[in-house]
């Protein structure tokens, strides 16, 4: 493989610098983080360096931390493959968790376009720029954001699912509703 | 009748409002889909239509969503699977090997040469299954239905083939983590015989029905073309960016699940149009069968089907009732209490219309504490406006049956 992990980590830090951090090559695909307000020109320059050539957008998609420090509760996660050399890189950037806010790449890659907007349709990620940003998978009178860990796989109010029925606790009190 | 279909503040009311033909014509408006026979699936689009003519298309998705990400995320890893084979519902085989090779990655396990090789047999009976379904439904569209009954046939054979396998047919939830739930027994083996001894011939005939025929060229040939750089832009992966001309495929390029010990060439197409997506599914098949062959006399000697990885893999029932060992892995495999590394890998194989990829991030726990599913034709369906624009009514429907849009993998 020509395109060596060693050799797109210094490049990106020669060209931007501290902004781009936490490189990780342990498992998998080489990885990276990327301050949310320069993931346009990183990705720019990627795909079009003469040495790069990332010029394949493979996935993008959200993720949710709410674990985290406010500054890092949402991620964006970008895939982008380089044919020539056949390398794979992933790309993150971190989000407020109270106003999650990026630009969008509908620019660089017409792909881009359904992508972000099943990101903001689960996550509520706004993609800044992006041209019509409006939920594509679920019902545009939905008010929540389904994929965030905090909306409930299933129905709260429901009953017949109550875990004493089953047997899957030890407390016996009575089952009240 | 346009009042009825779209409020009135809709772009295309305005459009219809504004533009005066001098001949006196209107323009107008067609609901196409949700649920029409033609379209294959539940797919809507709002076309503006000068007449026959396409100048607008609208497409609304996610009729059946049905949240797969979300429930991903509540279910142990072994309880995926039946969703994956939701998605692309014609090569569910596909999409359930490329799931257990993720969990396979996130875990480390190696799985026998043996068990590879079965995985590519019935990775590549898939691949069939669903150019069969889309070239014959190809030409059903174009007016030949006796193609389409004619190979129909040799789907149901698979089908009997998967239910050798696994027991079921259209969603198999096939496999374990590291192999299969059972070696393929005999029967398995004489009925793919017996579909490598039949089959060439009536694929054969179903191609010469087509490739030369004067009707679906005419209906095919520059319809729904689109560039090598445009479909590199929409993210289309498989035949159909073949079609245009790129060779890119997983296969080669990842070779995962020992693709590399076979010889098969990648066919390519030129134009990027319907009849070429037709030619290059159809050349896709001819290779399947040839790996198929290849797999079966390179089959490594013994009866491999699993790795050995007791911490994952359910133990045979009797040895759960019969041994101490066998019962406490199968009660922490089902309890969920198995180990699994914190990371992230990204699995992509080559499905039936492009690149599945499986993103998977975990946390240490029974459950995925991210998965994420890259559909190809969620993707490249968004090209789908573009390439009708300027096209008839009836090349739209050509169109979108040459994509190989599959509603379940659109909506996940």
């Amino acid at each position: 493989m020509a395109l060596e992990t060693t050799e797109i980590q210094e490049r990106l830090i020669e060209n931007f610098g501290s902004k781009i951090s936490n490189f990780d090559q342990s498992k998998d695909i080489f990885t990276f983080e990327v301050d949310s307000d320069i993931n346009t020109a990183v990705i720019l320059f990627l795909k079009n360096d003469s040495i790069f050539r990332f010029h394949f957008l493979t996935d993008l998609c959200g993720i949710h931390y709410p674990d985290n420090e406010e500054n890092r509760q949402f991620a964006v996660v970008y895939h982008l493959h380089n044919w020539y050399e056949n390398k794979r890189i992933r790309i993150k950037s971190f989000l407020n968790g109270s106003n999650p806010e990026i630009k969008s790449l509908s620019n660089i890659f017409l792909s881009a376009n359904w992508m972000e907007r099943e990101t903001y349709d689960f996550f509520g990620i706004n993609f800044t720029g992006h041209p019509q940003l409006k939920r594509i998978l679920n019902m545009d009178e939905m008010i929540s954001f389904p994929m965030r860990k905090e909306f409930p796989m299933e129905d709260s109010g429901r009953t017949d699912k109550d875990d004493r029925y089953f047997g899957r606790t030890t407390t016996n009190q009575p089952i009240v509703k | 009748m346009s009042e009825l279909l779209l409020p009135p503040e809709h772009r295309y009311a305005k459009i219809i409002k504004e533009r005066h033909n001098e001949d006196g014509s209107e323009l107008s408006i067609l609901n196409l889909g949700p649920t029409h026979p033609a379209t294959h699936g539940i797919f809507q689009n709002i076309l503006l239509m000068d007449g026959e003519r396409i100048l607008e298309a609208e497409p609304t998705i996610g009729y059946i969503h049905r949240a797969f990400e979300k429930i991903a995320e509540n279910r142990p890893f072994y309880q995926i699977t039946p969703l994956t084979d939701r998605m692309n519902y014609c090569s569910s085989p596909i999409n359930n090997m490329g799931w257990w090779m993720t969990i396979e990655k996130t875990l480390g396990i190696e799985v026998p040469k043996r068990a590879q090789y079965l995985r590519v047999i019935v990775m590549e009976l898939a691949r069939i299954s669903d150019h069969l379904i889309c070239n014959s439904i190809l030409g059903v569209d174009t007016g030949a239905y006796t193609g389409f009954l004619y190979v129909m046939q040799f789907r149901e054979k698979i089908y009997e083939i998967y239910e050798e396998i696994c027991g079921a047919r259209l969603t198999t939830n096939m496999g374990r983590m590291g192999g299969f739930e059972r070696d393929w027994s005999p029967e398995a083996f004489r009925k793919l015989d017996a579909f490598l001894e039949e089959f060439p011939a009536v694929w054969k005939e179903f191609e010469n029905l087509f490739v030369r025929n004067r009707i679906f060229i005419d209906r095919t040939v520059n319809v729904g073309a689109i560039t090598a750089e445009k479909a590199l832009a929409y993210g289309f992966t498989g035949p159909n960016l073949r079609a245009a001309g790129v060779d890119y495929d997983v296969r080669v390029a990842q070779p995962y699940s020992s693709y590399e010990d076979f010889d098969f060439i990648v066919p390519v197409g030129k134009s990027g149009d319907t009849y070429d997506r037709f030619c290059v599914r159809n050349a896709e098949v001819w290779e399947s069968l040839s790996i198929i062959r290849q797999a079966l006399n390179k089959m490594p000697e013994g009866n491999d089907y699993h790795a050995d990885v007791p911490e994952y893999y359910l133990p045979p029932k009797e040895d759960v009732y019969n041994s101490m060992e066998s019962l406490i892995y199968h009660f922490k495999i089902v309890m969920g209490e198995v180990p699994v590394p914190v990371g992230e890998v990204y699995h992509p194989v080559e499905g039936a219309n492009g690149e599945i990829g499986f993103y998977l991030v975990t946390d240490g726990s029974r459950t995925p504490y991210r998965l994420h599913f890259r559909r190809p034709c969620f993707i490249f369906y968004q090209a789908y406006p573009e390439m009708i624009k300027g096209a008839m009514l009836s090349d739209a429907i050509v169109i979108l049956s040459s994509l190989n849009v599959i509603a379940g993998e659109l909506d996940a």
